[in-house]
């Protein structure tokens, strides 16, 4: 490996490194101290103008996962946005799209005599920025587009000084002013004036090509609006600001609709990790009884001496898996990631029964069956599962009681019932001796609630009446310890 | 130290001699991991070119290609090395037969010779005097505690076997180990290598991809094709198309004389891009509905 270059002309880029490597790890992903010196190694064949690659040579070796990425590309943009080709162009560009773009010269020589900071934007009026925004849009101008979402956040982001925000305020305030949707009705529009026989699917194609021209510029803008919070408030505090829990660590419970689909498509992955423990537990486990054929047939490569006994593969026992979820309004950001869950267990195990409750219970295992679609499973689940008995409200005890009569005797020895639910009763009575009687009867009964440990038995939370007779309780809020629970099962 | 790229540019424009199209961040990677003779781990989803990338970058170097395709179950014997052991027995008893004056420690040394050694794929890559290039293949597939036996090989390009000593390279092979992320790598192996993640190309990039790998394709009608695979990737599906699938379909487009797709084509040969059939009732679904009535709509609303 190559030796640490320390020497005073390499340090400044050293210093910035190591607080970008600090950055990282502030924000969760685990760098370790030899990733740290093989990035160092990395940068040093790199030309360093070339910001892209630099930014690969970094991602390569101190990005593991692709699950960090954003986070990783988050900090990037902070720590290296006043180098590189967009900062140190800022005056120059403009006149670049000035001079390239000949259709629309008029306005951008106007656009072009304009100072890249502060002031000077009275030139143009609101109708010819949209005209200027309309057309970079149209034509896929990078270099318009990148003049315009300046002269946007200068005008519209009023933007001030050592305010303590992140840009999502001033992004917001940026877009509702560009009015994005009526440009893309205007560009669908005289695209369709153009060409008058698009069918279906051409006309589709052209919108979801608009929107992507679109999503360009609203991250050109929100580039622009990093681009100056970091030259105002500096480096550090900004990253601070921007920090956010990596996919692993989003509470299910709080999770916005696009952290969601992150998780939906991270849950796969865990149940097939899920049933390759499972699996592999049968595989490591006891042998079977010998094989008294298949010894004899090998003993003939000894003469005739049985010097390797042969066993029976163990019969695998097929694991049988029931879930009961709760899916009261109380745990409902929760519940949509658990009926993900099921439906996910479902590929993977043979056996799988699932039952919804609030106060009632109902079994949704055949919803579940045979479909591609979990959304229209979830729908079903939602609207077809008898669940409400009495108001709507969760009620444990009841719930489980019903569960004990009409399905108590399908639990036997080999099944493992998963209860996903925060605990939260209403002050009904617990019931807590239907969860004993499973128990007696089941291989095991886990618990996961979706509450911070810190709530339990806070309230109307009964957690420990029941935990009490749990082979286990875990709180799983996040992926992070739901992966923990799946790795610690055997 | 040779190394064997110069630059970024380089190595992405030998890429594309020999028909891989690498963007900047493949191209940087691959440059790096000759630079710091470093394994590189490639995930990604299935159908992006994980595995051809190793292939292409020995084409273009010259190197020969080993190739370990990693299955559960796989162990030393198959990965590594292992002993030829009846040639050992033979060894010996030829020993015994025509002379039978040879000393037990002479035979033993005999035997644990490089002769009756059998090179397995990871043991050949270092041993061999050409450039070489290492593709372990789907390396998710081993269980955890197999992935071990990677490692030695992958931080020192070394494998120890007990009873002849340490085997070092002789010459620095580059080492591709994609993965499907079908489980977590071990932390011990990630270390060792640079990250690359290829996704599935971007429009221009895909274009490419078809303009050079399918032969009499205009170029407005791979346009159109990227520009549909790239809707059909938006929406949520089981399985979206990926570039193998794309070139696919590009080809039976070809094959069918089209060279305008309409709704009514796309929906006739869409079953070539999707394998799902609920994948497929959606996507069709998709391209029916016609936007603009939508679009009216919502302006209203």
């Amino acid at each position: 490996m190559d030796k640490l270059d320390l020497t005073p002309t390499a340090s400044p880029l050293l210093e910035l490194l190591n607080g970008f490597i600090v950055e990282l790890r502030q924000a969760g992903l685990p760098v370790s101290l030899t990733e740290n010196l093989d990035a160092v190694a990395a940068v040093k064949h790199i030309p360093i103008e070339d910001r892209e690659a630099f930014k690969y040579a970094l991602a390569a070796t101190l990005v593991k996962n692709h699950a960090h990425w954003r986070a990783f590309e988050t900090v990037f943009e902070v720590y290296f946005s006043l180098r590189g080709e967009e900062y140190t162009l800022s005056g120059e560009d403009l006149e670049d799209a000035a001079s390239e773009d000949s259709v629309a010269s008029d306005n951008e020589q106007q656009l072009g005599q304009m100072p890249g900071q502060g002031g000077g934007q009275e030139g143009l009026t609101q109708e010819q920025l949209a005209e200027m925004l309309y057309r970079s849009l149209m034509n896929s101008d990078q270099n318009l587009m990148r003049a315009v979402s300046r002269v946007a956040v200068q005008r519209f982001a009023g933007m001030e000084p050592g305010r303590p925000v992140g840009g999502t305020y001033y992004l917001y305030r940026t877009l509702r002013n560009l009015d994005l949707e009526g440009v893309l009705e205007r560009m669908l529009k005289e695209a369709e004036l153009e060409n008058a026989e698009l069918d279906s699917l051409n006309r589709r194609l052209l919108k979801d090509e608009y929107e992507h021209r679109i999503e360009e510029l609203k991250k050109q803008i929100e580039a622009e609006i990093r681009r100056r919070l970091v030259a105002d408030r500096g480096v550090e505090a900004m990253a601070k600001t921007l920090r956010k829990p990596l996919p692993e660590d989003v509470d299910f419970m709080h999770a916005s609709r696009e952290e969601m689909v992150a998780l939906k498509r991270a849950i796969w992955p865990l149940t097939r990790k899920l049933a390759a423990r499972l699996a592999r537990k049968r595989r490591h486990g006891r042998k079977g009884p010998l094989d008294f054929r298949n010894t004899v047939r090998h003993s003939l490569s000894y003469g005739g001496v049985p010097a390797e006994p042969k066993f029976k593969f163990p019969k695998p026992a097929k694991p049988e898996i029931m879930v009961i979820a709760d899916i009261s309004g109380s745990v409902a950001a929760f519940a949509r990631f658990t009926l993900h869950l099921v439906y996910a267990l479902n590929s993977q195990f043979s056996k799988v029964r699932s039952f919804v409750f609030i106060d009632g219970i109902d079994e949704v295992t055949q919803y579940f069956e045979g479909v591609d679609d979990i959304t229209a499973a979830i729908h079903r689940v939602n609207t077809e599962a008898d669940v409400i008995w009495v108001d709507g409200h969760s009620d444990y005890g009841h719930a489980f009681e019903v569960f004990n009569e009409r399905y108590g005797k399908d639990v036997g020895p080999k099944t493992t019932v998963m209860i996903l639910g925060d605990a939260r009763n209403n002050y009904h009575a617990s019931q807590s001796w239907v969860i004993k009687e499973i128990e007696s009867k089941a291989r095991k009964v886990f618990w996961l609630n979706p509450e911070p440990r810190s709530y339990w038995d806070t309230g109307d939370s009964i957690v420990s009446e029941h935990s009490a007779y749990c082979e286990g309780t875990f709180e799983v809020r996040n992926l992070r310890q739901l992966e923990s629970f799946v790795e610690n099962l055997v | 130290m040779t190394y064997r790229f110069n630059d970024v540019p380089e190595v992405r424009s030998n890429l594309k001699k020999v028909s891989y199209l690498a963007d900047e961040g493949i191209a940087g990677v691959v440059y790096l991991s000759d630079r710091l003779q470093k394994p590189v781990l490639v995930e990604g989803p299935a159908g992006t070119g994980k595995t051809q990338l190793a292939k292409s970058v020995a084409e273009m170097s010259g190197a020969r290609l080993i190739r370990l395709q990693c299955y559960e179950g796989l162990d030393e014997s198959k990965a590594l090395y292992e002993w030829n052991y009846k040639k050992q027995l033979l060894r010996i008893q030829a020993e015994r037969n025509l002379t039978g004056d040879g000393s037990w420690e002479e035979i033993e040394d005999d035997i644990f010779s490089d002769e009756f050694l059998l090179t397995r794929p990871l043991l050949e890559a270092i041993q061999s005097e050409d450039p070489v290039v290492l593709l372990i293949d789907e390396v998710d597939r081993v269980e955890i505690e197999t992935e071990a036996l990677l490692l030695e090989i992958l931080s020192d390009y070394q494998v120890s076997i007990p009873e002849l000593g340490t085997v070092t390279a002789r010459q620095i092979p580059l080492v591709f180990l994609t993965s499907n992320n079908t489980r977590e790598l071990s932390e011990a192996l990630k270390r060792r290598c640079l990250f690359l993640h290829i996704d599935y190309p971007d429009l221009e990039r895909e274009r490419e991809i078809i303009l050079t790998k399918v032969p009499d394709i205009n170029e407005a009608l791979s346009d159109q094709i990227a520009r549909v695979v790239r809707s059909v990737r938006q929406l949520d599906l089981k399985k979206a198309p990926s570039v193998s699938e794309t070139l696919d379909w590009a080809r039976t487009l070809v094959h069918l004389g089209v060279d305008h797709i309409d709704a009514k084509t796309a929906t006739d040969t869409v079953n070539i891009l999707l394998k799902y059939r609920s994948d497929i009732e959606k996507t069709v679904k998709e391209f029916a509905t016609d936007e603009s009535l939508n679009i009216d709509q919502s302006s209203d609303g």
